[in-house]
């Protein structure tokens, strides 16, 4: 009976294949603005109907997960990947598949004049594309979510540049939250720099960070008695008055590091170490 | 085992007027914990240093539910009582428990790996802590209020 069904179904999309096109893009274009605009709408429409004219034919029209469906699969990737970059919503991605639907439908309507092979065939055409939609849907959360991944690796790679202030002093200015993937980085890319510079301190810098709880505190008591282990000195700065509150609280002992309230503060402390002075020209004025 | 402290800065009714409820699985949960705290203060009127104080305290606090506690929620509750307004959170978790909750409140211990600050800054950061703890879960309440 599904052999038949399916049999039945070819035979529509092969005869018929110029009227549903035609019937698939007028839908398309009366309900998504976006499709409208694809030159290409027609070339992806003929394509991908006869792509599914071979899964149909093969009969197994149960599961779209199968061999038999690979190359509608691929081609719906390629649409809704395509689609999903041109900032079109999950529902005009859907849209694209249960538009030709409707064309089956009203194909099957002026075809099949046997009542219970229509009912049957249209069963057939509706939980296959009901599946092929949902598989639109799924693509386009995946592709979304790889923009996500991206967005977030992107980040974690801009929010740690270990700048040179001087000959041999370098500043960390962090921002944001310092969760522990990022404080890997963030030791990682300050510990190269000093064995690259040969510096003798480091400023790491905190008025970017928002929270300073005794995970940030650990966190920069780990970097501080590293960065020391390789024989450079860290002041943290940009203390702000309610994180020192806060922290003397907390009971966070940083009584062995050297901290102050800016970043300026720390860069001349800084430069009477290494023995440099800033002194305004005589000139000026 | 129950364990409460603190100094009770007003008596009489309290009465919730606004509550909100956090997730808590992730530390990215943690995050958005934080922020929806900072939001309230914020909306209160808390002076800056408090808003860090309550945002702190909250961060050392979920944190805890995310790590010893396997994940739970976070209830943000403000208060009314008179005039005065504050800030209540509560955190619930349904993990094994809280060993030694006297042993858990001194500075220095841990048992993870942290500084073993957390629940004794949070105590210090808020004006009440209370905590009731068993093998079937813990809850942590903090209120901090509005000096004036």
């Amino acid at each position: 009976m599904a052999q038949t069904d399916s049999q039945g179904l070819a035979k529509i999309l092969i005869e018929q294949e110029q009227q549903l096109v035609a019937e698939w893009m007028a839908n398309l274009m009366s309900t998504s603005s976006s499709a409208a605009g694809d030159v290409r709408l027609a070339d992806q429409c003929t394509h991908l109907l006869r792509s599914l004219r071979q899964a149909v034919l093969t009969g197994q029209t149960r599961n779209i997960q199968g061999g038999e469906w690979a190359e509608v699969r691929q081609l719906l990737t390629e649409i809704c990947y395509t689609r999903a970059r041109q900032g079109a919503t999950p529902r005009e991605t859907a849209i694209f598949v249960f538009a030709l639907k409707q064309a089956l439908f009203s194909r099957l309507r002026e075809s099949v004049a046997d009542p219970a092979l229509l009912a049957a065939q249209t069963l057939l055409v509706s939980n296959v594309l009901d599946e092929l939609g949902l598989f639109t849907i799924e693509v386009y959360q995946k592709g979304r979510e790889e923009v996500i991944a991206r967005q977030q690796q992107e980040m974690l790679e801009l929010s740690t540049p270990v700048v040179q202030l001087w000959d041999d002093i370098l500043a960390l200015p962090l921002i944001g939250t310092l969760d522990s993937a990022r404080t890997q980085v963030v030791m990682e890319s300050l510990l190269q720099k000093i064995v690259e510079t040969g510096a003798s301190i480091a400023i790491v810098d905190i008025t970017g960070v928002p929270t300073v709880d005794t995970l940030v505190a650990q966190h920069l008591l780990k970097t501080v008695a590293a960065a020391r282990l390789m024989g450079a000195d860290c002041i943290i700065s940009g203390i702000r008055p309610q994180i020192a509150q806060t922290i003397v609280h907390l009971g966070v002992d940083l009584e062995d590091v050297v901290t102050k309230a800016t970043l300026a503060d720390a860069f001349a402390v800084a430069l009477r170490k290494s023995g440099a002075a800033i002194t305004r020209a005589a000139t000026a004025r | 085992m129950v364990l409460s402290t603190g100094v009770v800065l007003s008596t009489g009714t309290i009465t919730i007027t606004e509550e909100r409820v956090v997730p808590l699985r992730s530390s990215e949960d943690v995050v958005r914990l934080r922020q929806v705290v900072r939001e309230q203060a914020v909306a209160l009127k808390f002076s800056l240093v408090d808003q860090t104080k309550v945002v702190t305290a909250a961060s050392e606090l979920a944190r805890n539910t995310v790590i010893y506690g396997k994940g739970g929620d976070a209830h943000v509750s403000l208060l009314l009582n008179g005039g005065k307004h504050g800030l209540r959170l509560r955190f619930v978790d349904q993990g094994p428990g809280i060993a030694d909750v006297e042993l858990a409140m001194k500075d220095g211990y841990t048992s993870g790996g942290g500084l073993g600050l957390g629940l004794g800054g949070a105590k210090r950061l808020s004006d009440d802590i209370k905590i009731v703890t068993g093998p079937a879960g813990t809850s942590i309440s903090i209120t901090k209020w509005k000096p004036f």
